[in-house]
């Protein structure tokens, strides 16, 4: 590894962690005052569920949640300028990520912060195996469409 | 008052979660996918981002395990099941295809569509159209949900 790519590594460290820290500020913000978990497939799914099947419990919160996810890039850009974002997936191909993470994670109960933050922080065993499991089938995706099917 | 208290931290913790994902590069895709591309020019940040996000929440569900109520007063939901069934499996499974395929899950997808973000915005209205299709046919024997 020469001096560049040392650099590189630590530029992109702190704001990692930092941001990760963030994350985990905001899951324990909503555990201690709200008592939930946040785990945002299973908020949104609730959303959804909320609408199919007319029952409002639960709505209000979740919405409130979502709401302020929805306006943080907003927020944000008062203060900083938004890093670049590059999403390189054709339509069809998010189509059918959209999905698949839709249905796989109300199917799973949980995602990558339900499962990922929230359910490895509290060591459940579910959860850890549904880390697991996400991650690998990720990795082994990723390799599949860029080294395999070229 | 009380409600609307409660209603006002659901936004900051939706809202601080955004940032975090924003501040980590979480939701831009190419970062995602080059952590997952480990035969490519591997990127860590997820790694160093799930480091700090589950070192910071782990002292909280300590706390909250010593409470029986969280500081507004509410219960503390938290899904005691330990079961791991097919649907656990299957479902973690099909996440992780979704994922692999456009870099993106839920939360950073959300941040990037409330961005304004066309590609985005797609994204987020299949996975709505995913989460309608469990509604209607995933049931089944419904089990404990986690998140």
């Amino acid at each position: 590894m020469d001096i560049e790519q040392i650099i590189e590594r630590i530029d992109i460290f702190w704001p990692a962690l930092a941001g990760g820290m963030l994350i985990g500020l905001a899951a324990a913000l909503f555990l201690l005052a709200n008592g939930r978990i946040a785990g945002i497939s299973g908020i949104v799914g609730g959303i959804v569920g909320s609408l199919l099947h007319l029952n409002w419990r639960d709505l209000d919160w979740r919405l409130a949640f979502v709401l302020g996810l929805v306006i943080s890039t907003l927020v944000w850009r008062q203060f900083l300028s938004l890093p670049a974002v590059q999403i390189q997936a054709s339509d069809m191909m998010l189509v059918i990520a959209g999905v698949l993470v839709g249905f796989g994670t109300r199917l799973g109960s949980g995602c990558t912060s339900g499962h990922g933050v929230c359910g490895m922080a509290r060591l459940s065993p579910r959860s850890i195996v549904a880390t697991l499991i996400f991650m690998s089938t990720g990795f082994a995706v990723v390799y599949l469409l860029r080294h395999v099917v070229v | 008052m009380h409600q609307w208290i409660v209603l006002f931290t659901a936004v900051m913790s939706g809202l601080i979660f955004g940032f975090g994902l924003i501040l980590s590069g979480m939701v831009n895709p190419a970062i995602v996918l080059a952590f997952l591309d480990i035969a490519g020019t591997w990127n860590a940040s997820l790694l160093w981002v799930m480091g700090g996000a589950v070192g910071i929440s782990a002292v909280a569900f300590f706390i909250a395990r010593r409470r029986s109520a969280g500081f507004l007063g509410l219960p503390v939901n938290v899904s005691t099941s330990r079961v791991i069934d097919k649907r656990l499996l299957a479902g973690s499974f099909l996440f992780g295809a979704g994922w692999g395929i456009a870099g993106f899950c839920p939360g950073p997808a959300l941040v990037m569509a409330g961005a304004g973000s066309a590609k985005a915005l797609l994204f987020v209205g299949a996975m709505l159209a995913g989460m309608t299709l469990f509604e209607i046919v995933g049931h089944g024997q419904k089990n404990s949900t986690a998140s």
